[in-house]
């Protein structure tokens, strides 16, 4: 899922700069489910806006909204009667949201009061690790299911570099070494042959680095297009 | 047609040279400036000359911005001093590596390794983003199907003068998992590597057993396999390579020697300190070339004595290499 973290008091003050009247908008989505931009998040932080600038002198007055799922029109198209009585929104939804939010309501700018970091695996209580970094070019299927282009922290497709001790990365003795999983996997298996042929370089058009990606599915769309 | 312009070398160099007449080869390492002195270069080359058959020129080692490999190279060469260009992955994309390898081929640079890099973490650019568009095996194939079959990355033909380098890489044996090693060096002979320099042996057990599955593939036949190996200049160089290098095993006997060196002088006798500390680590470095020089498959050795290039030359005299042999 998408992960985040909420950004500190401090830099969300700075952006809300001399912001009179703000709604704090959460999403219902993956960002509740990791804690960052939920219901409960947006009260704690909203609580925490009106306390301090109460303090520093220029108290703002702040509302709280919390979406089903701020990345699709349905559910934020609702809050458009609303957004007029507002200086600024502060959204605690992922990117997707922010950025949703300025487009269908172009007339009120949108903050972010979360970074968005990671395609993330919760793989335990209050504990995400990245997973996927949406390459565009999925490689799990060679590589024993396991992501060397999420997981190792020089994205290498022909197996561990130098930097790989006692199953852990050089970056970080918290990051295991992806190559060392993948090797332990195709160990299990009896399949370490595969491991063995050279993978050709990576077509990193299908990423990010081919421009922004966009996919169109005739077949499901409602409206013709030229 | 090629083989007879080259006389059946794939790039003609010293190196190459020295590799195939059969001699235990001996390669050198200079890191450039953090600044933009030619005279550094012409400095550290001049303890190097006449001393070692190439000399690699570190490519931003450990992520710390220095002096360009391929510029560095050129004033190398100008000092007398055959260089191997070191090129990374973390700071090129294929488009910059191909443009600057036409470039260094085409100032006279004949060997080249290739990397990974480190990491820029450990750099003094750490909230940098890192490249990676090609990992090390991947640039090794690039440079070969440039050299021998004369075609960019892309597969268009590269028009006219083709870069023929010898083409290098690393190899780690004290890095994990160490049952994988001796593939990743069969990957990247598949992929067309003609030499590899190892990381910094200071674990000579481990090492020969890497060495004894290197030999039963084959692949020391496939390959040349210089040694890794470099002075330790004091005590705590020694302590922060064995607790604090990633990809690196020290045993304690070296830790353990070089403090034995200075255990009857006086801590006020700083200089005498000095001098027992890198008497003792060139030492050590003699005794582990004559080691290496009775293990199958070593080709060579690779001095890595960064900002300590004075040390090579009675290194390699004390091992009996000088002068070098002329090929």
């Amino acid at each position: 899922m998408i992960v985040g973290e909420q950004k500190s008091l401090e830099e969300i003050l700075g952006l809300l700069g001399d912001a009179k009247k703000v709604l704090v908008a959460g999403c219902g989505t993956c960002v509740t489910v990791c804690f960052a931009g939920g219901e409960k998040e947006v009260g704690i932080l909203s609580s925490a806006l009106r306390m301090k600038s109460e303090l520093d002198g220029h108290p703002i007055a702040v509302d709280e909204v919390t979406v089903q799922r701020q990345c699709e029109w349905e559910y934020i198209d609702p809050l458009k009667e609303r957004l007029a009585e507002y200086d600024v929104v502060l959204s605690l939804a992922c990117g997707i949201g922010v950025q949703a939010m300025n487009e269908r309501f172009p007339n009120i700018i949108t903050l972010p009061g979360i970074n968005t970091t990671s395609l993330s695996l919760p793989v335990e209580q209050g504990v995400w690790e990245e997973r996927c970094q949406a390459c565009g070019d999925c490689v799990l299927g060679i590589t024993f299911g396991i992501c060397p282009i999420a997981r190792c922290s020089k994205q290498l497709m022909n197996g561990p570099c130098g930097g790989s001790q006692n199953g852990v990365c050089e970056v970080d003795p918290s990051i295991p070494c992806a190559w060392q999983l993948i090797w332990d996997r195709a160990n299990m298996f009896g399949q370490m042959e595969r491991l063995l042929e050279v993978q050709p370089p990576k077509n990193w058009g299908q990423s990010r680095d081919g421009g922004p990606r966009k996919i169109v599915r005739e077949d499901l769309r409602l409206t013709e297009r030229e | 047609m090629a083989e007879e312009q080259t006389n059946g070398f794939k790039s003609g160099s010293n190196l190459e040279k020295m590799l195939r007449s059969g001699n235990f080869t001996v390669t050198g390492e200079l890191g450039p400036p953090q600044g933009a002195d030619p005279k550094e270069i012409a400095h550290k080359a001049g303890f190097l000359k006449g001393v070692v058959e190439a000399v690699n020129i570190t490519d931003n080692q450990t992520a710390i911005v220095r002096m360009s490999s391929i510029g560095s190279a050129v004033l190398t060469m100008a000092a007398g001093v055959e260089p191997t260009v070191q090129m990374t992955c973390r700071d090129r994309n294929r488009l910059a590596i191909q443009s600057d390898l036409l470039g260094a081929y085409a100032v006279g640079a004949r060997n080249l390794l290739c990397l990974t890099g480190d990491h820029q973490c450990f750099g003094n650019h750490p909230t940098a983003k890192n490249v990676h568009d090609l990992d090390s095996i991947q640039l090794i194939r690039m440079v070969k199907n440039m050299r021998d079959e004369g075609i960019f990355e892309c597969g268009d033909a590269i028009k006219g003068e083709v870069p023929r380098f010898l083409i290098g890489a690393a190899i780690n044996p004290f890095a994990d998992p160490f049952d994988y090693r001796p593939y990743r060096l069969a990957k990247k002979v598949a992929a067309g590597v003609d030499f590899v320099q190892t990381q910094l042996i200071y674990d000579m057990p481990r090492f020969r057993e890497f060495m004894k599955r290197v030999v039963d593939m084959g692949l020391h036949e496939k390959v040349y396999i210089l040694a890794g190996i470099g002075p330790i200049k004091s005590v705590g160089a020694a302590r922060y390579m064995r607790d604090k290098v990633p990809g690196m095993i020290v045993q304690d006997v070296y830790v353990e020697r070089m403090q034995a060196s200075i255990a009857n002088i006086p801590k006020e006798d700083k200089a005498g300190r000095r001098d027992a500390q890198q008497n003792e680590g060139i030492k050590m470095c003699i005794e582990q070339i004559q080691e290496l020089r009775e293990i199958e498959g070593v080709a060579g050795v690779h001095i890595m004595a960064i900002e300590w290039e004075e040390a090579v030359r009675p290194i390699v005299e004390g091992a009996g290499l000088l002068p070098r042999p002329q090929v």
